[in-house]
């Protein structure tokens, strides 16, 4: 049995609009799964329906074996962390973190023994007494989680739980949300348009789009096996070119030869897929490959991308950044290359 | 100093200046010995405060001033408290219409609206052959229409800065719908609700037009039983009451200060 199930879950709105458009989830207990999209794809809606903010039009929500698809949103076991964290400004730290206990009506001793413990937990205990707006960012963020989590929900929520941090502060929370996660065993729901969140964080990944799921499955899966463009270029970045197969190759709509496994892929209208850091590049006599222009080169410390002229068409290439005396360190915008690829890599996707 | 800045300073001092020269003379003139009102004084007396105390009206203005205030707030508050939200929640029909219906009061001239409920007292006087004009209840009735629309300004003000999440992360906490609105928003909306009991008490205390054809004997306010006396007499006696007043307002406003910020509100 799913610990969250959801099944044929559907918003639309009085004028007409809608904002999710049937879907189905199932997540096991202990599992982190993340929805993932561009805004106003349905994934905030979707994690307001399991929340009980937003009344569904059609479709069942099931929390442990509990039917919760209309209860009100106090009576479904559910703890959310929300994008503003949305701390009682008006409470101190403990106030915050017991409130659900009180709600809960535990008595007073557990209460605060539970509350001390949450707060241990998020290294917050030695700011119990202080209020939400003597608190940072970061530590805003903890106390919405010990929050959430000193209740022992069915399910825990996660709202862009990361989106109002800073670069640097974000890895550190990222991880120790994780960590909390996996310790206490949380079937999570998170919602997110950072893909490199959602890769690092979860167990599994669903990426949606208007109000439907284009693909759902591990990281590996969405990056390496992309079922789709918009997938493709979604997770991750990718080479994208229309156009169909011909005699064993891709034929680019612009006439333009690119290798690939053609496979069973037949003679429709295709895109060819591939990972920029998929591609080599080498410089000189001796060097193998499609012969191609450099028309731009982008230096990134660690790596360095580069702009490719194959033809008619323009492929980006991300490298490691090539050590002083690598012919390729000295190449030029202008200067011919030669680029190559494994023809496995490449993926020929649907052109939808 | 750049010129700039010295206009800048020029101009706040200035502001400052007039809006407190009246006040600090008042204050001066309370303790001038001369019934006619002089400059130079021929001397200081405390005469005038005495005085002030010992005229009856003047104690029983004061009481049914504050009388009429604190339960004009005690209705008023609470009932506008209640239209800001059901303006700021609800999806009702007619919103704007009736959030300009609210405020209306403060729109209508205090005169005009003062002759409308005296007619209207009188009318309803007759049909239901009992006593509004000239009650403390007549009076409350009235000073409630200056504490409803304060409360929905500033109520509705507060609402709109508050975060739904935060009700929405007390629901999902577990907390039903009344344990949400008297644990969350009721308390957030604190600093909003005190101004607006200032206000509307501030507002009922001094106000004069509104009050002036529905007092009666025996049951008049204060700034009614001033103009009365001023009717007759021009002695620094009225200076003097005048003080006493500021000074209570004042205080007023610096013990509200103490819990809630005014200037976050106002």
């Amino acid at each position: 049995m799913a610990a969250l199930d959801i099944q044929g879950l559907e918003k639309t709105y009085a004028n007409g609009f809608t904002a999710v458009a049937g879907l189905d989830l199932k997540i096991g207990k202990g599992e982190l799964v993340s929805l993932l999209g561009p805004s106003g794809c349905g994934k905030t809606t979707t994690l307001r329906m399991v929340a009980g903010f937003i009344d569904p039009t059609a479709g069942r929500i099931t929390i442990e074996g509990r039917e919760v698809t209309h209860l009100p949103a106090h009576a479904r076991d559910t703890g959310m962390v929300f994008q503003s964290y949305a701390l009682f400004p008006h409470m101190s730290v403990a106030q915050n973190v017991a409130f659900g206990l009180e709600m809960r009506k535990v008595g007073r001793a557990e209460r605060e023994a539970r509350t001390v413990e949450a707060l241990k937990r998020v290294q917050l205990d030695h700011l119990a007494e202080r209020y939400p707006r003597q608190l940072s960012g970061g530590q805003q963020q903890r106390v919405a989680l010990a929050r959430a989590l000193v209740v022992n929900p069915a399910v825990f929520l996660l709202d862009e739980p990361l989106s109002n941090l800073d670069a640097k502060l974000r890895g550190e929370v990222r991880s120790e949300i994780r960590a909390l996660q996996q310790a206490l065993g949380l079937t999570t729901l998170m919602v997110t348009h950072d893909q490199e969140e959602a890769l690092t964080m979860s167990d599994r990944l669903v990426v949606m789009e208007g109000g439907r799921v284009r693909q759902a499955g591990t990281a590996e899966d969405l990056y390496e096996r992309p079922a789709d463009a918009f997938v493709a270029n979604f997770v991750g970045r990718s080479n994208l070119i229309r156009g169909r197969l011909a005699e064993g190759a891709f034929e680019a709509a612009s006439g333009t030869r690119l290798a690939c496994v053609p496979g069973g892929a037949g003679t429709g209208p295709l895109v060819f897929a591939l990972r920029p850091e998929r591609i080599g590049l080498s410089v000189g006599d001796d060097a193998t490959g499609e012969p191609a222009v450099l028309k731009e080169i982008l230096y990134l410390g660690a790596q360095t991308e580069y702009v490719v002229a194959l033809g008619a068409e323009r492929l980006t290439v991300i490298r490691p950044t090539p050590a002083a005396g690598d012919p390729l360190h000295a190449a030029r915008p202008g200067d011919g290359v030669r680029a190559r690829w494994t023809p496995e890599h490449v993926r020929l996707l649907p052109d939808t | 100093m750049s010129p700039g800045r010295l206009l800048y300073r020029g101009g706040i001092i200035a502001a400052y200046v007039l809006m407190l020269a009246p006040v600090a003379a008042l204050v001066a003139i309370s303790f001038f010995r001369d019934e006619i009102v002089s400059f130079p004084p021929s001397g200081f007396t405390l005469h005038w405060y005495a005085n002030g105390f010992a005229r009856s009206e003047f104690m029983s203005g004061f009481i049914v001033s504050a009388k009429v205030a604190v339960l004009a707030c005690l209705i008023g508050v609470p009932a506008g408290t209640a239209a800001a939200l059901g303006i700021a929640r609800s999806n009702l029909p007619f919103k704007g219409a009736f959030t300009t219906f609210m405020l209306s009061p403060l729109i209508v001239p205090g005169i005009v609206a003062g002759t409308a409920l005296y007619l209207t007292f009188l009318m309803a006087q007759n049909r239901l052959d009992m006593d509004i004009t000239g009650t403390l209840g007549g009076l409350v009735a009235a000073h409630v229409l200056l504490a409803i629309p304060w409360t929905v300004r500033v109520v509705t003000a507060s609402l709109q800065g508050l975060d739904g999440a935060v009700e929405e992360a007390a629901a999902n906490l577990g907390a039903r719908p009344w344990q949400v609105f008297w644990r969350v928003t009721l308390p957030m909306l604190r600093p909003g609700i005190v101004a607006a009991v200032m206000f509307s008490f501030i507002q009922s205390f001094e106000n004069l037009e509104l009050t002036l054809l529905l007092v009666g004997p025996g049951m008049s306010t204060l700034p009614i039983e001033m103009i009365n006396y001023l009717e007759f007499r021009m002695d620094p006696t009225l200076a003097a009451v005048a003080t006493v007043q500021v000074v209570l307002i004042a205080a007023l406003m610096l013990i509200t200060d103490r819990f809630v910020k005014l200037s976050r509100v106002v």
